[in-house]
């Protein structure tokens, strides 16, 4: 596979998904993200791409609410999905996240069956109706994580037991089981080889069908393999967002530039 | 380091940290040594001071694993005892009369040589003789071959306990009582078989008599209840105030509390259970239930500390995989978080239940110390514990108390190590790797 190949680009538009407008951090007094403004589309790889620390897990976090974990953090502005506020008061963190799925940068299963791991989100929305359905859910979930024909014959046994490149599709696949409509994925290949990395962004790719996807990388190959948009994140400031190929090829700013051609980060 | 800013006419930078490794190096090395050799000592100490201990408690306490008996043929006489008036039957002068015929020279109306041979039974054969006879009246009339406990002092005798070269004036037992004792043994009428009195029977006066039954059930009950309370209790508090309670002062204020709860005597609780459970509240004094309460009180603070240990050693990965998918913060706790400590909170607890299985102090003070001879048919009954009735024998002047403190040591060390061997066990079976 060329890493710099930049993936076909399609520039019909979508629909805006996830919007911020003027979207601040706060960790305590740091202010780690300072005013930031995006738009992201329905049905399009999202990249978000910048150097350690520069912001870009945290805005990721904040767009399901994962970042209210934290007591010292603070988020201001606005961020919607779909036109609602999502730090709206009326809103709960438990419904956006059954709407925002969220893949991790260590594969963590939970220490159950790979069936529960799958069968666990569907079980607390109430998802389905009977056994045969949650079966149902549980079998299209593992599919579209591309992991269910190597696991099919043993949905019992321990989903810590698979091979790390196996956990993080599981991990995809419990996200996608409760059906949401973005998947935020934070570096979901860091902790993978590149064979696993490989199966990942092929997913990632068939994901885009269904769903809106983020995802932060530190690889900027990645970013140019598996997205259509990039954003460049640097020091809490959003940078530069655009096309990808735009980004990759024809930089505006002067530090994505020096980012992208290895200068900083 | 003067020879590092000299002029580069030397060798390079490199060589000199090579010298400087090598010449620190023997340095080095010996203060390894000289720290494992510390270690290496400190831990044969350590050993030898418990093999000390477990080796006195063994040579003092095996005595009380066995029991001196002699096995009589003793004449059921229908003159002393009645089918009609059984309980009240003359059991004693029946054995009397049986060990007058093995020593024809002693005059039996003379009461103060009577005294001489019925002092060398225990005081409990006559009612081990009236029980069987209850049980079957037709034995009346009867001879029957009896085992029964010699006292206190021949038993002694027995295990060489009592010098025989030590002058009769400074023995407990004198020369003729020895010849006694002899004769019997000659006639091949004394064995020693294991003491299982000491595990069945309740306190007695009489050490040949007195057993742990009491004390373990006793134990088992003031247990149950500690652990019935503090289990839930602690596990509440600590899964509130490490997943749920916001960071406040006032949580930092509790938690500081908690810390130091655990750190206080525990005679301090005995009082404290003294004055609120039976001053104000009126419960029965001595009963395991009062003494469940106020070793619950010690516990609580030892399982939130390991609780809340346990729950934070769960790794923040699974409760962002539970948040991720939608889980609620109560969901994310009792379907997660709490099941994957739970190894850790039951280590925790046995531990904590094993410190107070061996806890006297408090016990002391509500009266748990109380010379009892039933063991209690339930939770509000009087009953001793353990520790306490450790406490009891090492008080009591008889000699034969001195093992038998030995052996009931021997007993509550024996469950302390396997309460503390589950606790490895579980340790070991249910622990994670993530």
């Amino acid at each position: 596979m060329n890493d710099m190949r930049i993936t076909e680009q399609r520039v019909d538009t979508h629909e805006i998904k996830f919007s911020g407008r003027d979207v601040h951090v706060y960790y305590g007094e740091t202010e780690a993200i300072k005013g930031i403004d995006v738009d992201i589309e329905d049905k399009t790889v999202t990249a978000f791409i910048g150097p350690s620390g520069c912001g870009k897990s945290t805005f990721l976090r904040c767009l399901n609410r994962m970042n209210d974990t934290i007591d010292i953090c603070r988020v201001t502005g606005d961020i919607t999905l779909d036109g609602e506020d999502i730090y709206d008061k009326r809103i709960d963190p438990v419904q956006l996240r059954a709407k925002v799925g969220m893949v991790f940068q260590k594969p963590n299963p939970f220490p159950k069956s790979i069936y529960d791991n799958v069968a666990y989100g569907p079980k607390i929305h109430g998802l389905a109706k009977n056994k045969a359905d949650l079966d149902d859910i549980v079998e299209r979930a593992l599919r579209r994580g591309a992991i269910w024909e190597e696991v099919k014959d043993r949905l019992q046994e321990p989903g810590t037991g698979l091979s790390g490149g196996q956990q993080q599709r599981l991990c995809i696949a419990r996200a996608v089981a409760t059906e949401p409509e973005v998947l935020l994925m934070d570096e979901p290949c860091s902790a993978l080889d590149p064979i696993a990395t490989a199966q990942v962004e092929e997913l990632i790719d068939e994901l885009r069908s269904q769903y809106s996807v983020i995802i932060v990388t530190h690889s900027m190959q990645q970013a140019a393999r598996v997205s259509q948009k990039t954003a460049f994140f640097h020091l809490g400031h959003l940078v530069e967002f655009g096309e990808t190929s735009e980004i990759f090829t024809n930089p505006k700013d002067p530090r994505t530039e020096s980012y992208i051609t290895g200068r900083i980060g | 380091m003067t020879d590092l800013t000299t002029d580069n006419a030397g060798p390079g930078p490199r060589n000199l940290t090579t010298e400087a490794v090598k010449n620190s190096l023997g340095r080095r090395n010996r203060k390894q040594l000289y720290l494992q050799g510390l270690g290496i000592a400190a831990i044969t100490f350590a050993l030898t001071m418990l093999f000390i201990l477990i080796w006195s408690l063994v040579s003092t306490g095996h005595h009380a694993f066995t029991q001196t008996h002699v096995t009589l043929d003793v004449y059921v006489d229908p003159e002393e005892i009645s089918e009609e008036n059984l309980p009240r039957g003359g059991f004693s002068e029946v054995l009397l009369a049986s060990m007058a015929q093995q020593f024809p020279d002693i005059d039996v109306s003379d009461r103060a040589e009577a005294r001489k041979l019925s002092s060398i039974l225990s005081d409990g054969a006559q009612f081990q003789l009236r029980d069987r006879v209850v049980s079957d009246p037709s034995l009346i009339g009867q001879t029957v071959s009896l085992t029964v406990p010699l006292s206190d002092p021949y038993d002694q005798l027995n295990k060489n306990l009592v010098r025989r070269d030590t002058p009769e004036n400074r023995r407990r037992v004198d020369d003729a009582a020895i010849a006694r004792f002899d004769q019997l043994a000659d006639r091949g009428m004394i064995s020693t078989p294991l003491n299982f009195t000491l595990l069945t029977a309740a306190d007695s006066r009489f050490p040949e008599l007195a057993g742990l039954r009491g004390a373990l059930v006793g134990s088992f009950w003031a247990l149950l209840t500690c652990f019935l309370i503090s289990f839930p209790l602690g596990i509440g508090a600590a899964v509130y105030l490490e997943e749920f309670a916001p960071k406040s002062r006032v949580s930092d204020f509790i938690e500081i509390n908690i810390n130091n709860l655990a750190a206080v005597p525990s005679v301090v609780f005995g009082l404290l259970a003294l004055a609120v459970f039976i001053g104000w509240f009126g419960m029965p004094r001595s009963a395991p239930f009062v003494g469940g309460l106020t070793l619950a009180l010690m516990t609580m603070p030892t399982i939130i500390i390991a609780t809340r240990a346990a729950l934070k050693a769960v790794p923040p990965s699974i409760r962002e995989a539970a948040l991720g998918v939608g889980a609620s913060k109560h969901q994310v706790v009792f379907q997660h978080v709490l099941p994957l400590a739970m190894p850790g909170i039951l280590t925790g607890t046995i531990i904590g239940l094993a410190q107070a299985l061996g806890e006297t102090a408090p016990l002391l003070l509500i009266g748990m110390n109380a010379f009892i001879t039933s063991a209690p048919s339930g939770p509000f009954d009087s009953a001793t514990a353990l520790p306490t009735q450790i406490f009891i024998w090492a008080d009591s002047p008889e000699r034969g108390f001195v093992s038998r403190t030995s052996a009931a040591i021997l007993v509550l060390l024996g469950f302390l190590i396997f309460m503390n061997a589950i606790a490895i066990f579980l340790r070991s079976k249910f622990e994670r790797k993530w």
